[in-house]
C-alpha cells in the first residue's frame, strides 16, 4: 500500500441525553449528581412483572431533532430488544429501536445523517476495589439513577474526513440540540457521548477499508486528538503492510494511547426482536404540529438571516451561528441599541469573545448593554478605537459602565480642528526635518507625527483626523 | 355453619356478606384454615391474619392468587427456586384491582416455574396433587389455583394463561377459568412468561363467579402499554337458552388422534345439550392449528428467553457466589431455573440468534398472523368456536415429565386462542372414568359477556357437580 | 439437529452454564423440540405480515410527570449482595 495516498472515512455516532422530567420507560424524575440509587422504580430496576411504558415528551423531543436534522419521520416507529447481559443493564436487554427508527436519512451542515433512534441509557458502574467476599476478586457497585434516562442515538453517513470536521461538525450538532433545547448537551457530564466508526481508503475509491470503533470519548478536544491518533495508528499499519482488525477502541487522552477494549473475539449477537410490551408508536398530525412549532431558529437560517438581513460577513454569521450563546449574546447586543450597525456589534462582540477565551460572553462581566453603549461611543467618535480597546480591557476586568469608564480615564477622544490642529501644528514644528519631507511628498515619516500626536493626546487622537490635519497645514492635496 | 360457608359460591359469599348473614372475618378464616390444611401443595404461602377490610363489591371474599403476581412484602416467587423467598416492593395491577373492589388476598398458589408447563411438575415448590384424585396432576400452569377452588380452599382464584394455563387447569380439575381478550387485563405485576401472549383470569367454582370476578380485574393500565379498556361493562350471566346461536367445531383439529375416548363422549354430549338449548351446530376447520402448537413453541420460549434474563444475581433472588462476573451468571442461573424453564431459555435463544430469526421466530410470527385470520374468517358465520379444553383428563403425576413434547400436545385446543388473543372460557361437561372434562368456548375479541352467557347457559344445563373434589357430598 | 457446540453457543448467548453431564440429553431434547416445531417450514407464508403485537393500542404513550422512586433501603431489600448504597456485583473488567 506504501504510496497510495489515504483518506480517512469517518462516521460518527453520537449519544445524547434528553432533558426530559422523567426516564424513558418509567416515571422517574432524571437523576444527575442525586445519592445513588435513589431514582429508581420497579420499572427502571427491572424487577420481575414491571412494564415499560414510553415517554411521550421523549418521542417529542425525537421527533424535533428529526426536524431539526430534515430526516424523514416514521409514521409508525417501534421498539426492540437488544440482548445481552451486563450488570448496568437490569432487564438483560436494551429497549431500543432497530428497523423502523423515529428518523431516517436528513443532514446537518454538509454532513448526511444515516438515522435517529431512541433508547434507554444504561446504569452506572462504579469500581469499588477488592470485594473482600472472594478472596482477591475485583467488584463493581451498580448505580440505578442513571438507568433508564432517555436517550437519542444520532448515526451520521461515514462522511466525515478528518478529525478537524468532526470536531467542527459536532460543535455544529451540539448547538442545534442546545438551540431546540432537548438537551443539556454536557460532554463532560455525560449528556452528549460521542463514538466514531473510522477506517482509511485510498483517495478516489469507493472501497471501504476495516473500520475501528471509538468509544466513549468525552470532549472535543479528544474526540479530535482521538481521531486523528486512530487515523495514524491505521495509516502506520497499512503502510507497514499490515491489516487493520476490526475492534473497539478506547482512547486515552493522557497518554495519546490507543486501547482495544474487548481482547475477547466473542461475536455479539443481540437477538433483537419487537419488544412485545411496547405496542408501535404511531406518529399523528397533532404530534408532529406540536414538534413542528416547537422549534426555535436553527444554526443554519440564524446563519443565513445573519448575512441576508443584517449584513454580517458569512464568517462572523457563522461563527455566531454555530455557537448558539454567542449569537445569543449578539442579538441581546443588537437589542439594546437598535440604532447600531449590526456589523459594528458583531464586531465588538468578536473582540470582546477573543479576550474570554473558552468562557461565555454572557457569563463575562461584560453586559450586552455595556458592549452595546461602548459600539455606541464608538460609532459617534465619542471614543477611538483604541480609547474603546481599554475600556473593553475594563470592563472584562472590572465590569461598570463605558461612559463612567470613559470620564474616569479620561478617554474621550481628542477631535475637530479647533483642538487637533494646535497639537498637530507643534508636531510639525518640533520636526523641521520630517516636515521638509512630506513637504517635498514622502509621506513616510507620516507615522512618526501621528505618533507624537497620540503621545501629547495619550492616544485619544483618530489617526486618520491627524493624517487629514497634516495633509492640510502643509497644504499637499 | 362450615358446610354451608364450604357450599356457598364466590358470589353467594359476597351476597351473604353485603346482607349482614355472614361475617367477613369468619368467611375469611374458614378459607384460611382450610388453605393452611392444604394437603394438595395448591399453597405457596398462606396470610395469617386478614388484612383491613375494603368496601366493595366484592365484600370480603378471599382470592387465591397465583404466585406469578407480585404482591407486596408478600413471597412472589413465580414456582421458581431463584426467586424462593423473594417480596417485591409493589402490587400487581390486578390483585389491587380486586382488592381495591373489596376481595382480601388469602394466599398465594403454586404454578409451574415462570408457568412453564401443564401439568404443575414444573415448581421448585414440588407438584400439586389433583383433588379429584391425588395421583394425578391438577394441569398447570395455574395448577395450584386450579386445586385450590375444586377443593374448596378458596372461593375463588386468579390465575394467568399464555397458552392454556388458565383453561387447562380449570378443565382438569373440573372448574370455571376464563382466558379475557389480550390486554383486558392489566400484566402489569404478573411475572412475565411470554409478553404477547400472557394474560391473567379467574378460576372460579361457576360462570357467575368467573363474570363478577372479571368485572373488578378488567381495565386499562397505564402502566401496562399493551393494556385497553374494555368497552363495555361486564355482566353476571343469568340466560338459560341458547337459541339462535352458531357454534362452530373445528371438525379436523377435533377428530384428530390423541384425544381420549372419554373426553370425545363428553364433548359430543355438550354438543348435543347445546343443541337442546337451541344452539345450531356446524363444521369448521381451523387448517394452521397444526402450526399454530409450533409457532407457540418457537414465540413463547422467544419471549421468555428475553424476559428471563433479568434473573441474573445482581439485583434480587438466587445468587451463587463465583470470583468471575460471568461465572455468576451461568452458575446462578444454572441452579436457579429447572429443567424446563431452561429448556425454553435454550430454545428461545436458539430461535433468535442470529442466522434462525428469519426460519424460526420470523416465521413463527407469521403463522400467528395465518391463525388469527383463520379464526376471524370462522367468527364471520359461528358466534362461537367450541372444542374440548384438553384432548385428555388429569394424567398421572410423571407420566409426562420425561417427554417435553408429549406435554406440549396437552395444549393442542387453547393454543390457537393464545396466538389470536381472543378470549375462550373452559367449563366442566362432565366426568369421565370419574375425572373431569372440560368445555372451550371461544369468541372473537371483546365478546368475553356473550361467551359467559353461552357458558352459564349450558352449564345450568350440564348441572356438572363439582362438591366430591371439595370432600363434600351434596 | 443441535449439536454441542451450537448448544454451548447458545448457552452462552442465554448466560446459563450446562455442565458436562447435561449436555448430550439436553441437545438431544433440544433436537426433538426443534424437529417438532419445524413443521411451520410447510406453511406457504409468502406475503403473510408477521404479527408482533396483538391488538390495537393507540394511546400507549405516558405524560412526561415525576412520580416518587422507590426509598434506597427498599430497592437494595432484596439484594443479594450490598456495598456503599449500591449493588454488589463481581467486575465485569478482564472478562
Amino acid at each position: 500500500m506504501a504510496g497510495v495516498e489515504l483518506e480517512p472515512v469517518i462516521g460518527l455516532e453520537i449519544h445524547v441525553q434528553l432533558r426530559t422530567a422523567t426516564k424513558m420507560f418509567c416515571s422517574c424524575a432524571l437523576g444527575f449528581g442525586e445519592p445513588p440509587n435513589t431514582r429508581t422504580c420497579p420499572v427502571c430496576l427491572g424487577l420481575p412483572g414491571a412494564l415499560p411504558v414510553a415517554n411521550a415528551e421523549a418521542i417529542h423531543y425525537g421527533l424535533m431533532i428529526g426536524m431539526a436534522l430534515e430526516s424523514e419521520l416514521a409514521p409508525v416507529s417501534t421498539f426492540h430488544r437488544k440482548n445481552y447481559f451486563y450488570p448496568d443493564l437490569p432487564k438483560g436487554y436494551q429497549i431500543s429501536q432497530f428497523d423502523l427508527p423515529l428518523c431516517s436519512g436528513g443532514k446537518l451542515g454538509a454532513v448526511k445523517i444515516h438515522r435517529v433512534h431512541l433508547e434507554e441509557d444504561a446504569a452506572k458502574l462504579n469500581h469499588a476495589g477488592a470485594s473482600g467476599r472472594i478472596q482477591g476478586a475485583d467488584s463493581s457497585v451498580v448505580d440505578f439513577n442513571r438507568g433508564g434516562t432517555p436517550l437519542a442515538e444520532i448515526v451520521t453517513e461515514p462522511e466525515i474526513r478528518s478529525a478537524e470536521q468532526a470536531g467542527e461538525w459536532l460543535r455544529l450538532l451540539r448547538t442545534t440540540l442546545r438551540t431546540l433545547g432537548v438537551s443539556d448537551v454536557n460532554m463532560e457530564e455525560g449528556s452528549l457521548r460521542c463514538d466514531a466508526n473510522i477506517s482509511l481508503r485510498p483517495v478516489g475509491t469507493d472501497q471501504l477499508g476495516t473500520k475501528t470503533e471509538l468509544k466513549n470519548m468525552n470532549s472535543f478536544r479528544f474526540i479530535e486528538r482521538g481521531i486523528r491518533a486512530e487515523v495514524e495508528r491505521q495509516r502506520a499499519l497499512i503502510e507497514a503492510g499490515e491489516s487493520v482488525t476490526q475492534e473497539t477502541l478506547h482512547f486515552d487522552p493522557k497518554t495519546e494511547s490507543i486501547t482495544s477494549l474487548r481482547s475477547k473475539e466473542e461475536a455479539h449477537d443481540y437477538r433483537y426482536f419487537p419488544e412485545p410490551d411496547l405496542p408501535p408508536v404511531v406518529i399523528t398530525e397533532t404530534m408532529l404540529d406540536r414538534a413542528a412549532s416547537a422549534l426555535p431558529e436553527l444554526p443554519a437560517a440564524r446563519e443565513q438571516r445573519y448575512v441576508e438581513q443584517l449584513g454580517l460577513s458569512p464568517e462572523t454569521a457563522r461563527l455566531f451561528a454555530w455557537r448558539a450563546e454567542l449569537a445569543d449574546y449578539f442579538d441581546a447586543v443588537c437589542a439594546a441599541d437598535t440604532s447600531l450597525e449590526p456589523q459594528l456589534c458583531a464586531n465588538w462582540v468578536t473582540e470582546l469573545q477573543g479576550r474570554l477565551g473558552e468562557q461565555e460572553a454572557e457569563d463575562s462581566k461584560v453586559s450586552a448593554d455595556a458592549l452595546a453603549q461602548l459600539a455606541a461611543l464608538v460609532a459617534s467618535s465619542a471614543i477611538n478605537q483604541g480609547g474603546a480597546k481599554q475600556v473593553l480591557d475594563e470592563l472584562v476586568a472590572n465590569g461598570g459602565h463605558p461612559a463612567g469608564i470613559v470620564e474616569a480615564e479620561g478617554l474621550e477622544a481628542v477631535g475637530g480642528a479647533e483642538e487637533l490642529a494646535p497639537i498637530v501644528a507643534a508636531a510639525l514644528e518640533a520636526n523641521p526635518d520630517l516636515t521638509e519631507r512630506l513637504r517635498g511628498g514622502d509621506m513616510k515619516p507620516i507615522g512618526v507625527i501621528i505618533g507624537e500626536v497620540m503621545k501629547q493626546t495619550r492616544g485619544r487622537a483618530d489617526g486618520k483626523e491627524v493624517t487629514a490635519l497634516v495633509r492640510q497645514q502643509l497644504g499637499l492635496s | 355453619m362450615a358446610d354451608e360457608i364450604q357450599e356457598l359460591s364466590a358470589s353467594a359469599a359476597a351476597a351473604a356478606i353485603a346482607d349482614g348473614g355472614l361475617a367477613r372475618a369468619e368467611l375469611f378464616e374458614h378459607y384460611r384454615a382450610r388453605a393452611a390444611g392444604d394437603e394438595l401443595n395448591a399453597f405457596t404461602w398462606v396470610a395469617e391474619q386478614p388484612p383491613a377490610p375494603v368496601e366493595g363489591p366484592l365484600s370480603g371474599v378471599p382470592v387465591a392468587v397465583k404466585d406469578l403476581f407480585c404482591t407486596e412484602g408478600i413471597p412472589s416467587q413465580a414456582g421458581s427456586k431463584i426467586l424462593a423467598g423473594y417480596c417485591p416492593p409493589y402490587t400487581a395491577t390486578a390483585v389491587a384491582n380486586l382488592e381495591a373492589a373489596g376481595a382480601p388476598v388469602l394466599g398465594k398458589t403454586n404454578q409451574d416455574e415462570f408457568a412453564m408447563g401443564s401439568s404443575n411438575e414444573n415448581s421448585a415448590f414440588g407438584p400439586v396433587l389433583n383433588p379429584w384424585d391425588h395421583s394425578r396432576v391438577p394441569g398447570g400452569s395455574s395448577g395450584g389455583s386450579a386445586a385450590a377452588v375444586a377443593a374448596g380452599l378458596a372461593p375463588w382464584a386468579l390465575g394467568t394463561d399464555t397458552g392454556g394455563s388458565i383453561r387447562q387447569p380449570a378443565a382438569l380439575c373440573g372448574i370455571v377459568g376464563l382466558k379475557p381478550t389480550y390486554g383486558a387485563v392489566s400484566r402489569y405485576g404478573m411475572i412475565a412468561f411470554a409478553s404477547s401472549l400472557d394474560s391473567a383470569g379467574p378460576l372460579t367454582r361457576d360462570v357467575a363467579d368467573a363474570a363478577l370476578f372479571y368485572r373488578h380485574l378488567v381495565g386499562r393500565d397505564s402502566a401496562d402499554a399493551t393494556s385497553v379498556a374494555f368497552p363495555e361493562a361486564i355482566e353476571i350471566p343469568t340466560g338459560e337458552r341458547l337459541d339462535g346461536i352458531t357454534l362452530a367445531v373445528p371438525t379436523g383439529l377435533v377428530d384428530g388422534e390423541g384425544i381420549e375416548a372419554g373426553v370425545r363422549e363428553s364433548f359430543e354430549a355438550s354438543l348435543e345439550t347445546a343443541r337442546s338449548l337451541g344452539a345450531t351446530i356446524v363444521g369448521c376447520e381451523i387448517p394452521s392449528a397444526r402450526y399454530a402448537l409450533s409457532a407457540y413453541y418457537v414465540i413463547a420460549p422467544a419471549e421468555a428467553s428475553s424476559n428471563l434474563a433479568r434473573f441474573d444475581g445482581v439485583r434480587y433472588g438466587l445468587r451463587v457466589e463465583e470470583g468471575r462476573l460471568d461465572e455468576m451468571y451461568t452458575e446462578t442461573r444454572h441452579d436457579g431455573f429447572g429443567a424446563e424453564v431452561k429448556r425454553r431459555i435454550l430454545i428461545g435463544t436458539y430461535a433468535l440468534s442470529s442466522g434462525y430469526y428469519d426460519a424460526y421466530y420470523g416465521r413463527a410470527q407469521r403463522v400467528r398472523t395465518v391463525v388469527a385470520r383463520e379464526l376471524g374468517a370462522i367468527f364471520e358465520s359461528a358466534d362461537f368456536i367450541v372444542t374440548p379444553t384438553s384432548p385428555t383428563v388429569a394424567f398421572g403425576l410423571g407420566d409426562r415429565t420425561a417427554d417435553p413434547l408429549s406435554m406440549y400436545l396437552s395444549d393442542l385446543f387453547t393454543i390457537p386462542m393464545s396466538l389470536a388473543g381472543t378470549p375462550a372460557i373452559s367449563i366442566p361437561s362432565g366426568l369421565s372414568e370419574g375425572l373431569p372434562v372440560g368445555l372451550q368456548i371461544c369468541g372473537p375479541a371483546f365478546s368475553e359477556n356473550r361467551i359467559l352467557g353461552a357458558a352459564h347457559a349450558l352449564e345450568q344445563a350440564i348441572g356438572f357437580d363439582g362438591s366430591p373434589a371439595r370432600g363434600g357430598a351434596s | 439437529m443441535i449439536d454441542r457446540d451450537e448448544l454451548l453457543h447458545v448457552a452462552r448467548l442465554a448466560r446459563l452454564a450446562l455442565h458436562e453431564d447435561e449436555l448430550d440429553a439436553t441437545a438431544a431434547e433440544l433436537s426433538s423440540i426443534l424437529e417438532h416445531v419445524a413443521v411451520i417450514e410447510e406453511l406457504d407464508l409468502e406475503g403473510v405480515e408477521p404479527t408482533a403485537h396483538i391488538g390495537d393500542v393507540s394511546d400507549s404513550l405516558r405524560a412526561d410527570t415525576a412520580r416518587p422512586s422507590l426509598p434506597r433501603d427498599v430497592a437494595l431489600a432484596p439484594a443479594p449482595a450490598v456495598r456503599d448504597d449500591g449493588f454488589l456485583v463481581p467486575s465485569p473488567q478482564g472478562e
